[in-house]
């Protein structure tokens, strides 16, 4: 840290007292999210409000059956894939040095952690990605849950996520959108046109 | 049982026929009023302004005046407000402000809270639209404010829905500020009309014959408009109302 | 500046003052749907805002407990006393990386700071990346709302905007292609940024990241190309811990659009493998109004921007009527922390009708606080004098009541009698378009003393 802002710290620091006060105190962790009687219904009716599509698949071969249907992946050339057994890949991160590199990518397939039914969110983090923009610079973007992590709110996500080391996470519910316009709702604003989450019933190989 | 009838002082001076309704529904209720002569003006419209030296002065003769009463009733939410939520700053310090505080109420909170009186029997054969003026909604509580997420209700609307042939419209926005607001009519006129209208266009949709309310101020505000437009619309208080109707219990 | 002025000049376009409601009552309205969903709404805004006071309470322990965090991480940690100090950190940074194009995504705080025209002055390419933002920034013009920066702009006048600058077609209003073609500009500029500068919506002590929230995920794009990302925060955006993140993100975007949760919402816990990480921790006097306790609680804010969609005066008037960063009831608030002379007419740019308190999700008592800077503005003389002589006068006579019966019967009697011209000439601002009650003959206290001398008359006769 340079020597200004070591000085404005303390000045910052010093304008402060902290108080303590009982009417105060740090309330306990929240208990009372909202619960659905099926979580996955929920989650897939949120989604589709915010602009994404939920499909839920039993086994991979349902899972690949229902991929091959899915429009944008036939003219796609650029694809990047996590789960090769899913969707073979044409790009690969490891031989892409900058992520400016991936500006024509078509496809993004990863696995998503955890995904809230109150909201329509996947947790998707870059631990095994080597660029993170993926999720943002492809055209269309497909998550990979297991139904087994649909959870009920937020308050159960957090507390399954951890932070505890240098990492990124996102939620992501639904495709890149903006309604700057005249409250006009338009997909695509500047990232993925498309978002899909397939919720898979049988726990995918790791 | 005794109150002491609390009149603001533009109810006094411009709409007496108002008071007088209050007093009529009260004893009609077998309440006996008391008007303690010393009260003028509860300071609200200093202290809104921000000029608490000025404000505070009259919140003292409030006190002196209305101390020994076990109830005190005024038919006006933003009155009563400003007693129940803002006189603190200037009496907190008093012995008996407290009880004071807890003794205040609007009408409506009066007949419904303390005489606990259901439904009433009455004739009142006309579409009324009852506008929620803001302090009686969001300081007193009289009725759910369509922002918070809870069991809808309304001490307005409960008092008068019983009464013979009466229909309570519904608005496209039931609760929105009707621009009054105090010095703010005047100090952003353009804006304060500008609501207004929005509130007396939304009443007229609704097919509202006569708007009605707590809150004579905000009344006040939205019958000059309409008089100097000139349409039909008529404009009640609602004590004026109960009294009308010959509204008495089952 | 001058508040209702501006709010006149504003509804003198009568038509589009009406659209400029409808568009703000119609997110209002989404926000009233997404918040009945959620049973447990009020439970979440009062734990919200006990949260934020702990914090507000123990701030100084939470700073340092993220700085530490944050570092840890492999972040660096910056702080600045006031905005110019903020600009000159943010630019030294671009300096020493031989940053000149930057994409930033939106954030109140650099708007405060006044970041953008201090980096164009210094040379650097700077480009706002939310639609919104980047549509205001062509217009050379601040944002007029702090979520839904371009509310104030008509689809014609956006069309007629990327014509001039982008070339699209000539009297294309359609948002479709408008917005695609704004993307494919954007995406020229991202590729070729050299750094990205955030915003922040949350800090967390706990464990040093901090939470980005957009729906274009514009701030991810930036953040995900340039290796360099510079963010910019008010130190009120911390909070304890990563599981306080649920309530939070819960109430912003409900509040905010009336969506269950913005598209994306990023946590980034120390920088990219190949890239670094700043986070600029900036006071411009938030340790100020932390020492008011009047105020305190406008530090709870977390930039919703439902009190604004709420308010019937900021519906009716515009953003840019505030002549502040950031408008409605709460910019009115920290407006007049920053400067009470200033900005004196905005805390009377409300009827004090409260919807903005009931809304907000962190429940801030905004209208109360309206009120106390008023309070604060009379007490410190800003107030005009005419006004506070006015209101002295009126509080000298209602001391008096007999004096005050005098004054009203006189009064009335007056108003009666003088002729309508003269009753409504051009100094009665009431009577502009509206009409006074007609004064009655006798007040009310006359009409109850008569009847009670009649009864007692009636029981004396009995
Ligand atoms: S004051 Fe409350 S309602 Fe207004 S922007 Fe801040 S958090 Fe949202």
């Amino acid at each position: 840290m340079k020597k200004n802002s070591m000085k404005s710290k303390q000045s910052i620091l010093d304008s402060i007292t902290d108080f303590e006060s009982a009417a105060w105190e740090l309330p306990p962790r929240a208990t009372f999210g909202i619960t659905y009687d099926d979580p996955i219904a929920q989650f897939s009716k949120i989604l589709k409000t915010v602009g994404g599509t939920a499909i839920r698949v039993p086994n991979t071969q349902a899972l690949l059956e229902e991929l091959a249907t899915l429009d944008f992946l036939a003219p796609a050339s650029n694809i990047y894939s996590a789960i090769p057994e899913f969707l073979p890949s044409t790009v690969d991160l490891a031989h892409t040095d900058t992520p400016q590199q991936l500006h024509d990518l078509d496809v993004a397939l990863v696995r998503g952690e955890l995904a809230v039914a109150e909201n329509g969110a996947v947790w998707v983090t870059d631990e095994l990605l080597r660029h993170r923009v993926v999720l943002f610079i492809a055209e269309h973007v497909i998550l990979i849950v297991s139904v087994a992590s649909v959870l009920q709110n937020l308050h159960e996500a957090y507390e399954q996520l951890s932070f505890g080391k240098p990492q990124y996470g996102v939620f992501i519910s639904g495709p890149s959108k903006t309604a700057d316009i005249e409250q006009s709702l338009v997909f695509g604003a500047q990232g993925p046109r498309t978002l899909t989450v397939f919720l898979l019933d049988e726990e995918p190989a790791a | 049982m005794r109150v002491g009838l609390f009149i603001p002082c533009y109810i006094d001076q411009l709409y007496p026929n108002v008071g007088i309704a209050t007093v009529r529904v009260l004893e009609r209720f077998g309440v006996d009023v008391d008007f303690p002569e010393n009260q003028t003006c509860c300071g609200q419209p200093m202290a809104n302004i921000g000029c608490d030296r000025a404000a505070a002065p009259l919140a003292e003769q409030f006190f002196a005046t209305f101390r020994h009463y076990e109830h005190v009733v005024c038919p006006s939410g933003s009155c009563t407000a400003m007693v129940r939520h803002h006189y603190q700053k200037y009496l907190g310090h008093h012995e008996g402000f407290e009880t004071l505080r807890n003794s205040v109420y609007e009408l409506c909170e009066f007949l419904t809270d303390v005489l606990h009186i259901g439904p009433l029997e009455g004739d009142f054969p006309h579409r009324v639209g009852i506008h929620q003026s803001c302090h009686g909604l969001r300081e007193l509580r009289l009725a759910e404010s369509s922002e918070r997420v809870a069991k809808p209700f309304s001490k307005p609307h409960s008092l008068l829905e019983s009464l013979r042939g009466i229909e309570l419209v519904s608005l496209s926005r039931g609760d929105e500020c009707c621009g009054f607001g105090g010095t703010f009519a005047v100090t952003q006129e353009a804006v304060s009309c500008s609501m207004g209208n929005d509130r007396i266009r939304d009443h007229e949709q609704a097919g509202t014959e006569i708007l009605t309310g707590v809150d004579m101020s905000c009344l006040m505000h939205m019958e000059g408009l309409l008089r100097r437009q000139k349409k039909p619309m008529r404009v009640m208080h609602l004590a004026e109302i109960l009294c009308q109707s010959g509204a008495h219990c089952r | 500046m001058n508040h209702p002025q501006e709010a006149a000049r504003f509804l003198a376009n009568a038509k589009r003052a009406k659209w400029h409601d409808e568009a703000l009552w119609f997110v209002r309205s989404k926000r009233d749907m997404a918040a009945a969903d959620i049973p447990e709404w009020e439970q979440l805004r009062q734990q919200a805002s006990q949260i934020k006071a702990h914090t507000i309470a123990n701030l100084k322990t939470y700073l340092q407990q993220f700085e530490q965090k944050a570092t840890d991480l492999g972040a660096h940690v910056h702080w600045a006393r006031d905005a110019s100090e903020h600009n000159t950190i943010v630019q030294s940074i671009l300096r020493d990386h031989g940053a000149r194009r930057i994409v930033k995504s939106k954030s109140m705080l650099t708007e405060e700071c006044q970041l953008n025209p201090h980096l164009e002055n210094a040379g650097f390419e700077i480009t706002d990346t939310d639609l919104g933002e980047w549509i205001v920034q062509l217009r050379n013009e601040p944002p007029s709302h702090i979520v839904l920066p371009a509310i104030h702009i008509k689809k014609e006048e956006v069309g007629e905007l990327f014509h001039q600058k982008l070339g699209t077609r000539q009297g294309s209003a359609d948002p479709d292609y408008l917005t695609e073609s704004a993307r494919n500009t954007l995406r020229k500029s991202f590729l070729q940024a050299d750094a990205a500068i955030t915003g922040v919506n949350f800090a967390i002590a706990e464990t040093g990241g901090i939470v980005i929230c957009t729906n274009e995920g514009n701030a991810d794009m930036g953040t995900g190309l340039p290796g360099l990302h510079i963010a910019c925060m008010g130190i009120e955006k911390i909070i304890p811990r990563a599981e306080d993140l649920a309530l939070f993100l819960r109430l912003l975007a409900r509040s905010g659009t009336g969506q269950p949760i913005t598209a994306y919402t990023a946590h980034h816990h120390g920088p990219r493998p190949d890239g670094q990480l700043h986070i600029v921790l900036v006071d411009n006097g938030r340790t100020e109004i932390l020492k008011q306790e009047a105020f305190r609680n406008s530090l709870h804010c977390i930039r919703c921007g439902a009190c604004m969609n709420t308010c019937p005066v900021y519906r009716r008037s515009g953003g840019h009527s505030y002549g502040y960063t950031i408008p409605g009831p709460i910019g009115s608030i920290l407006a007049s922390a920053r400067d009470p002379k200033a900005f004196y007419t905005l805390p009377y740019a409300s009827s004090l009708c409260g919807s903005c308190t009931d809304i907000c999700p962190v429940n801030i008592d905004l209208h109360h606080q309206l009120l106390a800077w008023r309070s604060e503005i009379t007490r410190q003389k800003i107030l005009p004098l005419p006004k506070r002589l006015a209101m002295a006068a009126l509080s000298h006579l209602m001391r008096r009541p007999r004096l005050y019966r005098l004054f009203g019967a006189i009064s009335r009697s007056i108003g009666r009698a003088i002729p309508r011209t003269l009753l409504y000439c051009r100094f009665n601002v009431w009577g502009r378009q509206r009409e006074l009650p007609p004064l009655p003959k006798k007040s009310f206290r006359r009409m109850f003393q008569q009847e009670a001398a009649r009864r007692e008359e009636k029981q004396h006769e009995k």
